[in-house]
Parts: structure tokens; C-alpha cells; sequence
């Protein structure tokens, strides 16, 4: 990262050419390493994707592989023309990301600045009351029954929303953040008759787009790859958000084809291509938006490492 | 401003003892609603939803000692007492979910400690802001994936037929095998699983602490002649204890949850492989989703709940006792 120039020019060591040797071999060895790792990590990205333009015949026969064979769009086709389901099911997420991002970072942001508040009497009460909730849990089937029972939540596009409206780790990072603002700049605000509300949206907000971003992202990212609500609560095709629909065709290669006799199109998808071309779908718009937002989760991450 | 001025500005000014007992109280209101009025209106709904969706769900660990019908409903149902728990722990599947849990998050937490050591260690000597760049950015990816997309992954690459690992297998002359099958393989597959998907967020906070070094103490060490590892281990290394020591406490106390999505998806939920991938977390879903059993599903997450929070209690002690900055509280 940071390279360190002191140790470039320092003619004591790099006189030596025993060092200098085997600095080379080192580096050589660390770039080796470091690439192999990093097409580790890609390498699955390439085999569905190169799966998901493949025949079905091809990879039947000859199996995944890292390069298309015998090219073929007839999955994405299917999936974006005769599948009415993955249209509904990317709509579903997009709502839920688009409205539950938003919402559930004002949420937390309120409650955040408030905490962070030296003059709020109850700060230390708020913030007990949060961190409790990461530390003990009611589990699975008092929630279960809350949601269906009680609630009567069950297939709603709400019970997709509300899980991350206030997440306790979340709101505990943006209070770090904050509570860096300056505070001169606060008081000041709150000398010249500036109220709470107010000073928190036009000085905290502007003030705090970084970690606002950070938070944001995580609510995003959260939201579009949740496939875990659904699973509990989600019956009806109608709410299946993008991830679960593809939990659903894992599960049961039969559902593309039930899709494609209500369409009343073909009989014979592409099934393999076409389940690997919907996990490309899926993974589209985060990686689309990937190179654009990754500084803001290797700082959010360093954040939330940090004390308080 | 070098001294700050009051927040509050006495509507009145003068000694206290000029007002009456009602406008001292009035001020006294007014007072408290300008410090925390705006403040618990903005905390208001963060508050509720947490109420509601975090504190409810705690009271409703009594349907663990009930006999729970959804007709009765949850104060309707019968007191069974510890009649659930005596089914589950007398049943092989708790002492199975158990030794999984605590078996599987402990190889991930050691395997993870030093794989992402070494990752930031080779990260750290990489020359070139541009490049770390690059390979940051790849190892990081697999972070941003559901587990449901790196379930289907692992099928591309274990699937008996077509997968690749068993194409690969086929050049060396090994006969195919049915990874979905074999629940030997998955402790070790699992965990190349967990590396893969936190290889760049676990390193992260490493590489943090190695760029917070200060150079000068690898000049002099190298003047002094010492090689590039002994560099590593008496000046990076010690350097790394205190966040190992942290990271690993809080790894442990939540030893007692396994990450559902890893072992739901992954491993697709096969039985054939519960013997070593079965897990507190698949338990609970399980009976409660699958074999309809609310009163074990609910007995299993009651005792995943109380272990869970006494590990969490004890790691936080020791964490206090070792640094009492890093004490959560």
C-alpha cells in the first residue's frame, strides 16, 4: 500500500547485492501469490458466467468450464423475454433496496446523532438499549411467530423492508462517525437559535456523507442480496425478491418450467445456463456499482473496528 | 472560541431566588426539553422498530417451556415446563448440532486468524499504490456476494457430473466423487468456502495495523542486519498480538452462531451431510420450517441464546482484563 521511499534509496542496503537479489526473487514471488489469489477469487465469476452463454448440451456433455461453449444467449433470452418471474422478482428487490435503504438510513442516522449528543441526558440509556440487542436474541421462532402470527406479516413487501430499518451495529458506527464533527461547529449552529432538527439536516447530514455513504451501502447491499427473510415469510411467487427466486430454482429445477407453462411459451428452457445466467442477473448491478463504492466498505469496515 | 458558552440561556436572567416556584419550574422543563426533546423524537423510531422486532421476540422465549399451538396462541398455550429441552437433549441431534457449531467455528476462526495475516503481510509488501489496488479489489469481491450465489459456486465447481473439481480430478486419473454425498469432505470444503469469502474483509483490519507502523523501525532492524522475516516476526508480529488477541476473543464468543446462509446454501441443504454440517442455526430452521416441531426449534434457540450471551459476557471479561479500551462495555 503506502510504499515506504526511505528504503528505495537507502544506499546502505541496496549496495548489497545479496539483498537486492533476493528482494527481486521476493517480489516476484509476492506478485505470484497475490495473483493467484486474486483469480481464486474470480475464477467462479468467469465459470457462471461463461456457463450462463453456454448450450445446455455443452455443459452436460463437456461440463463448466472457463471458456462458452457452442455461445448461446438463448438463457438470458429466456429469462429477460418468456420469464414474466424474474422481471416481478428484480422489480421486488429493486422497491425493496430503494425504499428500505433510504428509510432505514434516516432511522438510524437519527437516532445515531441523537446518541451522539453530549447534552442528551438519555444517551447512554439509547445506546445500552441498542448494543443489548447484539448481544442476546429472542431467536427464530419468537420472531417467526411475532411476524405471521401477531404481525400478520406474511407475504407483505414490509416484512422485506423492516428487518434493516435499524441495525445496532449500524447505528453504533454512525455514531463514531458523528461524534468526530466538530463540535464547535454544532454549538455555534445551536447559539444562533439553529434547532436539533434542524441543524441535522443542513450541517450533521452535509457534514457526514462519507460515513452516510458507508452505512447506506451496507443497507443496500443487505436488502439486494437478502434471501433470508424471504425464505421465512415470502409464499407467493408475486414478492419473491431477485435472490430468493434464485434459492427457489436451486431447489427446484421445475420452477422455471411451471414459469414458462404459465407463459404458455416453451416447454424446454435451457435450465442450466438459464440458473446460471439469473446468478449473473443478480450479481449485475452489485458489481456494476462495485468499483464505485468499495472505498467507502474498507472504511466503514475500519470504523466499525474501531472502539465505540 | 475558546470558552464555550452556555446552551442554555435563562429566559430570566438574575439569582434563582427572584422566581417563583412555578417559573423555576417552567425554566427547569424548558431546559430539559431543549437538551433531550429533539433528541428522543429522533430516536423515537429506531427505538420502536427495535422494540418491537428485537425486545418482543425476547419475551417469546416462554414458548420454549410451552406446549405451543397456533390456535392457543402464545399466552393460551400450555406450560409444559422443561419437557422440550428433555426432548432435545435426549435426542443425538443436540450433541451433533453442538460439536458442529463449536467444531466448525473454531477451524474457521484459526484458519481465517492466519490466512488473513498472511494475506496482509504479503499485502503490506506490495510496491505500488495501484497494484495493491488491483488485487484488493479482487479479493474483496466475494464479500459482496449472497450466500445463495456462492452456493450456486460451489455447485459449478462440486457437482458430481459436469463440476469442475471432478474434471480436474479425471486429468490426475481419480474417479469422480459425489462431494454431495461424502459429509467427510465438507469441514475442509467449508472452510475454503469462509477463506474465499473473507480473504479480503478479514485482512483488512490487519493491513490497517501494519501501515500504522512506523518505518523507521524496519531501517534500523535492517541496518542491524536483519532479514526480511526476521523483520516480519520481531517487528510486525508483536506489533499484531494485541489485534489477534481482540479479534480472536470476540470471534469466540460468538462461537456458539454459525453463519446459516454458509451451511444452508452451501452445502444445499443435503442430509446425507447433516453428520458434519448440521449446525445450531439449521436446526432451528429446520424444525420450525420442515419437521413442524415449534417446541424443540424453539428449546434449541433458547439454548443457542443463553450459551451464546455467556460467551459473549466471558469474552468481553477477558478482553477488559487484557485492554480495557478495546471492552465492548
Amino acid at each position: 500500500m503506502t510504499t515506504n521511499t526511505a528504503r528505495k534509496t537507502d544506499p546502505i542496503i541496496y549496495s548489497d547485492t545479496r539483498y537486492k537479489i533476493m528482494g527481486i526473487i521476493g517480489r516476484i514471488i509476492l506478485n505470484v501469490v497475490l495473483t493467484l489469489i486474486s483469480v481464486a477469487c474470480l475464477l467462479p465469476f468467469i465459470v457462471v458466467l461463461a456457463a450462463s452463454v453456454s448450450s445446455e448440451k455443452a455443459l452436460v456433455t463437456v461440463g463448466y468450464s472457463v471458456v462458452p461453449m457452442d455461445f448461446s444467449l438463448s438463457a438470458y433470452r429466456y429469462l429477460l423475454v418468456d420469464s414474466a418471474q424474474v422481471f416481478q422478482s428484480y422489480l421486488i428487490s429493486l422497491v425493496v433496496t430503494g425504499i428500505g435503504s433510504p428509510v432505514g438510513l434516516l432511522v438510524m442516522a437519527l437516532v445515531a446523532y441523537a446518541m451522539s449528543r453530549k447534552q442528551f441526558k438519555y444517551r447512554k440509556a439509547v445506546a445500552f438499549y441498542i448494543f443489548f440487542t447484539m448481544l442476546f436474541s429472542g431467536g427464530l421462532v419468537p420472531s417467526y411467530i411475532l411476524v405471521t402470527q401477531i404481525l400478520k406479516l406474511k407475504d407483505t413487501i414490509t416484512v422485506l423492508i423492516v428487518p434493516y430499518l435499524a441495525v445496532g451495529g449500524w447505528i453504533l458506527i454512525l455514531r463514531t462517525y458523528f461524534r468526530d464533527l466538530p463540535e464547535e461547529l454544532l454549538d455555534a449552529a445551536r447559539i444562533d437559535g439553529c434547532g436539533e432538527w434542524r441543524t441535522f439536516f443542513t450541517i450533521v447530514i452535509p457534514l457526514s456523507t462519507p460515513g452516510l455513504a458507508t452505512i447506506g451501502l451496507f443497507a443496500m447491499l443487505a436488502y439486494w442480496n437478502d434471501w433470508f427473510t424471504p425464505l421465512l415469510y415470502i409464499e407467493k411467487p408475486l414478492y419473491y425478491p431477485i435472490q430468493y427466486l434464485l434459492y427457489t430454482v436451486v431447489n427446484n429445477m421445475q420452477f422455471l418450467d411451471v414459469l414458462s407453462q404459465q407463459a404458455g411459451l416453451r416447454v424446454d428452457p435451457p435450465r442450466i445456463p438459464a440458473r446460471m445466467a439469473m446468478v449473473a442477473l443478480s450479481v449485475g448491478p452489485i458489481l456494476l456499482a462495485y468499483p464505485f463504492v468499495q472505498r467507502y466498505f474498507v472504511r466503514g469496515i475500519r470504523l466499525g473496528s474501531l472502539k465505540e | 472560541m475558546s470558552v464555550r458558552e452556555p446552551l442554555i440561556h435563562p429566559t430570566k436572567p438574575g439569582p434563582v431566588g427572584f422566581q417563583s416556584a412555578q417559573e423555576q419550574r417552567q425554566l427547569r422543563w424548558k431546559r430539559w426539553s431543549r437538551n433531550n426533546g429533539a433528541s428522543i423524537m429522533m430516536s423515537l423510531p429506531a427505538i420502536l422498530l427495535i422494540f418491537v422486532f428485537a425486545y418482543l421476540p425476547m419475551f417469546g422465549i416462554i414458548i420454549a417451556f410451552k406446549e405451543y399451538r397456533f390456535d392457543k396462541g402464545i399466552f393460551g398455550s400450555d406450560w409444559i415446563g422443561l419437557t422440550n429441552f428433555k426432548f432435545l437433549f435426549g435426542s443425538d441431534v443436540a450433541w451433533r448440532i453442538t460439536r458442529n457449531t463449536l467444531m466448525m467455528n473454531m477451524l474457521f476462526i484459526v484458519t481465517g486468524t492466519i490466512t488473513n495475516i498472511l494475506v496482509a503481510l504479503l499485502m503490506n509488501e506490495v510496491q505500488g499504490k495501484l497494484r495493491a489496488k488491483f488485487y484488493q479489489t479482487f479479493m474483496f469481491l466475494p464479500h459482496f456476494l449472497s450466500w445463495v450465489v456462492v452456493g450456486y459456486f460451489a455447485f459449478a465447481f462440486l457437482s458430481v457430473d459436469n463440476g469442475m473439481l471432478n474434471k480436474v480430478l479425471a486429468l490426475f486419473g481419480v474417479d469422480s466423487i459425489a462431494w454431495y454425498r461424502e459429509p467427510d469432505y465438507w469441514p475442509v470444503i467449508l472452510i475454503v468456502v469462509t477463506l474465499w469469502k473473507g480473504i479480503g474483509y478479514g485482512s483488512i483490519f490487519y493491513l490497517a495495523i501494519m501501515l500504522s507502523i512506523s518505518p523507521e523501525l524496519y531501517e534500523a532492524a535492517k541496518m542491524d542486519g536483519a532479514g526480511k522475516l526476521q523483520q516480519i516476526w520481531y517487528i510486525t508480529f508483536p506489533h499484531l498480538v494485541p489485534v489477534i488477541i481482540i479479534l480472536t476473543l470476540f470471534a469466540v464468543s460468538g462461537i456458539f452462531r454459525a453463519d446459516f446462509g454458509l451451511f444452508f446454501n452451501v452445502t444445499r441443504d443435503q442430509a446425507t451431510l447433516y453428520p458434519t454440517t448440521d449446525v445450531i442455526d439449521t436446526f432451528v430452521y429446520r424444525a420450525l420450517r420442515q419437521m413442524n416441531d415449534l417446541g424443540m426449534s424453539a428449546a434449541a434457540g433458547v439454548y443457542q441464546s443463553i450459551v451464546g450471551f455467556f460467551l459473549v459476557l466471558s469474552a468481553n471479561w477477558l478482553v477488559r482484563r487484557f485492554d480495557p479500551d478495546k471492552a465492548l462495555f
